[in-house]
């Protein structure tokens, strides 16, 4: 009977089953919706709000809004675009993005929403927040000025690793990303690269040491295609530019 | 013994005073703190080793509250209230006065380690301002003088309980009474009801008394108890929501010291409809200083059998009460979030659905209502829904609680049937000169002299009870700008345009306000809000904005006031030039903006 259930979403009929999401359940028709804290492996965290989409007129989240039959969802809209543009905006000056700079520009997951959404520029005037870098890992890197507090990394490590790796603390705009030891230093956990928490990061924040630009810039994950076609970078193999272990 | 070895046994006697639940964690830290002044990584660790949790957890925990200390702080802790009502009352003043005769910086600790003088969000003595805490005690009424014997007494070391009563003396000022805080309830009436009428009864005599959520949604609170009792749950739970932390709201506070028992009585009626064995409290870190009253009450009532096993003699009608004290987060009044804290976690609200009523505390059905929401259910259950209908409008039965202050001659506590207009409010309160009001806090809404025959009603004007008066001797965007930093400062973090965009907002506003603003500024406040009103995640980012919203539809000219000169446009803009230098350091405080005669100079020839 659950077969029968279904939504619309943009004129399309999207089929759903019970349990699944607004945004599982397009996902599985093959629906981009843009997203960034959600991953299908991973209980809905509803933090980025870049998957606002409308239901029944209402702006919510499609990552933590159940799927219901009749339903009416926008996706695709003007307004939702523009929506999705500001909230991008807010991540980008938030933390220190220098793209130019960055291992993972063209392989990104924040920068290649953002060019799906429409932002090309950044519009806000940027806090530039003081965050250090952490290469005290062997393997390693965190870089804290690409973090969009996603949590991921934080459930990855805690409801597949079980190492309890990382957290989020701090209120409001001091809410930042540490790293479950006295010191504070990635280095002195058991943090390994085969670690799934090792693969979700949607940004340069977690990045791997002695390796570099082995795709060059103009053939990486998204310089082709948009990621609307090409998927999230922890569903992409590390051997195609992105982040998932073979 | 060693100083660790003392520390070990501090922290274990007071984990076992909790029953080492990990659920009372955040009142573990707090009772922790008040014997060593602050949470040392130390201490944090010593916490979670005790209650088997991982020092992350408590960590987080700790860095989330505000009156949760993970620096090292002075013995005595002075915060001043820092609402606009506050500031109204000359309390910037005050606060600088009090830094310098104690030789102290705001928000830092003497070197002596003695005191530390800081700020913090409205605390709930709006009509008896300026007011502050004083390791979590609150003061009223502050003026020199009085600041004069508290630099004494802090340099003379006296401790708390040796300082002058009147310091901590907190007024009713219940200025106008009507059903609810004018008849009299006999202690146990409602129960006795329950007991007679049996459940359903109860649940009829609310439906027909059409009684709404008075924390400010509204929601039928029929309702809401029949979908909690309807629920699958092996316990069910009620939460009494007392965080009141909308600025310029206390009639909760009012409530809880005068009222008590009939809040408590209208929680055990509750647990009696919805069959809960357990009820809390969920009272602000700010009132604190009534947790005597209040455990004395509840103590009296297990005496006299009205709470306990057995109420009222009635075998199986078991419920007991448990207060659980806040400690500095307006969020944690967001009932989901509320749910969290109690369960000892920091206050980030859930993803609704599923609401509480089927998912709340410990994922048990639970029904979380306002304070003053209890106190009409426990009369309507006396005295009847339609007694309770006959007052109010079609949609809003019954009465409204005001907390009155700003502007007025008579701040406090008015009760009006639901209806009642804000000129009659103003002209009761002794408000001639009303330029404004601030209604339902900042999270409400801002009105206009055009708008004062409006009425307080869920169809018209709906609030929690928040009703801050601005005379034509005030800027309005002085109460902006004070309401955008309040919501910087109570964001949680969790979600993107909440967390960025009430930094970005007030970072705006203060452009503006110090005169540096464009029209194009003003476009982007009202881009910027309307984003954050439809994709933060719970009420508090959504309505965040309001106040800049409102106020530039209400008072455009206070806005227009302030913005550049556009019939002046120097060829080289001096302050535009200073953008990157403000980046590159990270300002956007006014200092950081040249004044509007040094831009002038800048533009000469
Ligand atoms: C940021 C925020 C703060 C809130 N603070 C309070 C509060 O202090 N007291 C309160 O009763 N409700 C508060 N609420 C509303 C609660 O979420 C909830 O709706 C209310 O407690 C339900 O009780 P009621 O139905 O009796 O009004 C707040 C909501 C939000 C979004
Ligand atoms: S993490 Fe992504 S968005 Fe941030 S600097 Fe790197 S490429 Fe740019
Ligand atoms: S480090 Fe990456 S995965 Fe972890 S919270 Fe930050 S952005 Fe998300
Ligand atoms: S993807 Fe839905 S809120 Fe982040
Ligand atoms: S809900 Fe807390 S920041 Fe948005």
């Amino acid at each position: 009977m659950s077969e029968d259930q279904s939504f619309m979403l943009d004129g399309r009929r999207v089929p759903f089953q019970d349990g699944q999401t607004v945004m599982t359940a397009a996902l599985a028709a093959g629906i981009y919706i843009p997203h960034l804290c959600f991953n299908p492996e991973f209980a809905p965290h509803g933090s980025c709000r870049v998957c606002l989409v409308k239901v029944n007129g209402r702006v919510q989240a499609a990552c933590a809004t159940p799927a219901a039959s009749g339903q009416i969802v926008q996706n695709e809209t003007g307004e939702l675009r523009e929506i999705r543009r500001g909230i991008l905006q807010m991540l980008f000056v938030e933390g220190n993005h220098v793209c130019p700079a960055c291992e993972k520009s063209g392989a990104c997951q924040l920068q290649a929403v953002a060019y799906y959404v429409g932002m090309l520029a950044p519009h806000y005037t940027h806090f530039y927040p003081r965050r250090p870098v952490d290469a005290s890992h062997p393997e390693a890197v965190i870089d804290f000025n690409r973090c969009i507090l996603c949590e991921l990394c934080v459930r990855a490590s805690r409801d597949v690793d079980g190492k309890n790796i990382f957290a989020v603390q701090g209120r409001g705009i001091q809410a930042h990303l540490v790293v479950n030891t006295t010191s504070g230093k990635l280095g002195a956990t058991d943090f390994s690269l085969a670690d799934k928490a090792a693969q979700v990061c949607p940004t340069g924040a977690i990045l791997t040491k002695h390796r570099g630009y082995e795709i060059p810039i103009g053939q990486r994950l998204y310089d082709r295609k948009p990621i609307s076609v090409v998927g999230d970078v922890a569903t992409v193999a590390e051997s195609k530019g992105g982040r998932r272990h073979e | 013994m060693a100083e660790s070895d003392i520390l070990t046994q501090t922290i274990h006697e007071i984990v076992q005073r909790h029953g080492g639940a990990p659920t009372r964690l955040l009142q573990i830290l707090r009772d922790v703190q008040d014997r060593l002044t602050w949470l040392s990584p130390e201490t944090m660790d010593r916490v979670a080793e005790e209650l088997d949790l991982s020092p992350i957890k408590v960590r987080g925990v700790a860095e989330f509250y505000s009156f949760l200390y993970t620096a090292p702080r002075g013995s005595y802790d002075v915060l001043f209230s820092d609402n606009i009502t506050d500031r109204m009352l000359g309390n910037r003043e005050l606060l600088h006065y009090l830094c310098d005769r104690l030789g102290v910086h705001v928000g830092e600790t003497r070197a002596d380690g003695r005191v530390t003088v800081g700020t913090t969000s409205c605390t709930g003595m709006c009509d008896q301002g300026p007011a502050a805490l004083v390791n979590g005690h609150a003061l009223t009424r502050l003026d020199k003088p009085r600041l004069d014997r508290i630099v004494e007494l802090v340099n003379r070391q006296t401790p708390l309980t040796e300082w002058p009563r009147e310091f901590f003396e907190v007024a009713s000022n219940i200025r106008r009474a009507d059903i609810l805080l004018g008849r009299h309830f006999a202690d146990g009436a409602a129960l006795r009801a329950v007991l007679k009428r049996r459940p359903e009864a109860i649940l009829e005599e609310m439906v027909k008394s059409g009684l709404r959520g008075q924390g400010g949604a509204g929601f039928k609170s029929a309702a809401k108890w029949i979908s909690c009792r309807n629920a699958p749950g092996e316990e069910k739970y009620v939460v009494c929501n007392a965080d009141e932390g909308e600025p310029g709201t206390f009639k909760d506070r009012v409530l809880m010291q005068d009222f008590a028992d009939l809040v408590f009585e209208g929680m055990t009626l509750c647990g009696r409809v919805i069959g809960a064995r357990q009820g809390f409290v969920y009272l602000r870190g700010e009132y604190r200083y009534l947790l005597p009253s209040l455990q004395a009450h509840l103590q009296r009532r297990r005496e006299v059998g009205l709470l306990g096993s057995d109420i009222l003699g009635e075998p199986g009608f078991d419920f007991d009460i448990d207060i659980h004290l806040g400690a500095g987060a307006y969020v944690c009044g967001e009932e989901s979030a509320l749910i969290e804290s109690l369960e000892g976690k920091h206050g980030v609200p859930r993803i609704r659905p599923p609401f509480p009523t089927t998912h709340g505390y410990l994922n048990q059905p639970t029904v979380v209502n306002n304070v003053e929401t209890f106190a009409a259910a426990a009369k309507i259950a006396v005295e009847g829904g339609a007694w309770f209908a006959s007052r109010g409008t079609a949609e809003s039965k019954g009465t409204k609680l005001l907390s009155l202050s700003g502007d007025c001659e008579r701040p406090g506590i008015y009760e009006y049937p639901f209806g009642v207009t804000v000129r009659r409010v103003l002209e009761d309160c002794g408000a001639r000169d009303a330029q404004g009001i601030q209604m339902a806090g900042p999270a409400g809404h801002m009105i206009s002299a055009r708008q004062f025959d409006r009425r307080i009603c869920f169809e018209d004007l709906a609030t929690g009870g928040s009703f801050m008066v601005f005379s034509h001797r005030r800027d309005i965007l002085d109460g902006v700008r004070n309401f955008a930093h309040f919501f910087v400062h109570e964001s949680c973090g969790f979600c993107t345009p909440c967390r960025v965009g009430t930094s970005l907002l007030r970072d705006l506003v203060t452009k503006v306000h110090t005169g540096h603003g464009t029209r194009y500024d003003l476009e982007e406040m009202r881009k910027l809000g309307r984003i954050m009103q439809v994709a933060c995640h719970c009420g508090l980012g959504q309505t965040a904005p309001n106040p800049v919203l409102d106020s530039l539809d209400q008072f455009p000219e206070a806005w227009e006031r302030r913005l550049r000169s556009t019939a002046f446009e120097p060829a080289f803009d001096l302050d535009a030039a200073l953008e990157q230098a403000r980046q590159l350091t990270g300002r956007s405080d006014p200092d950081a903006y040249l004044r509007e005669e040094e831009l002038m100079l800048g533009a000469m020839p």
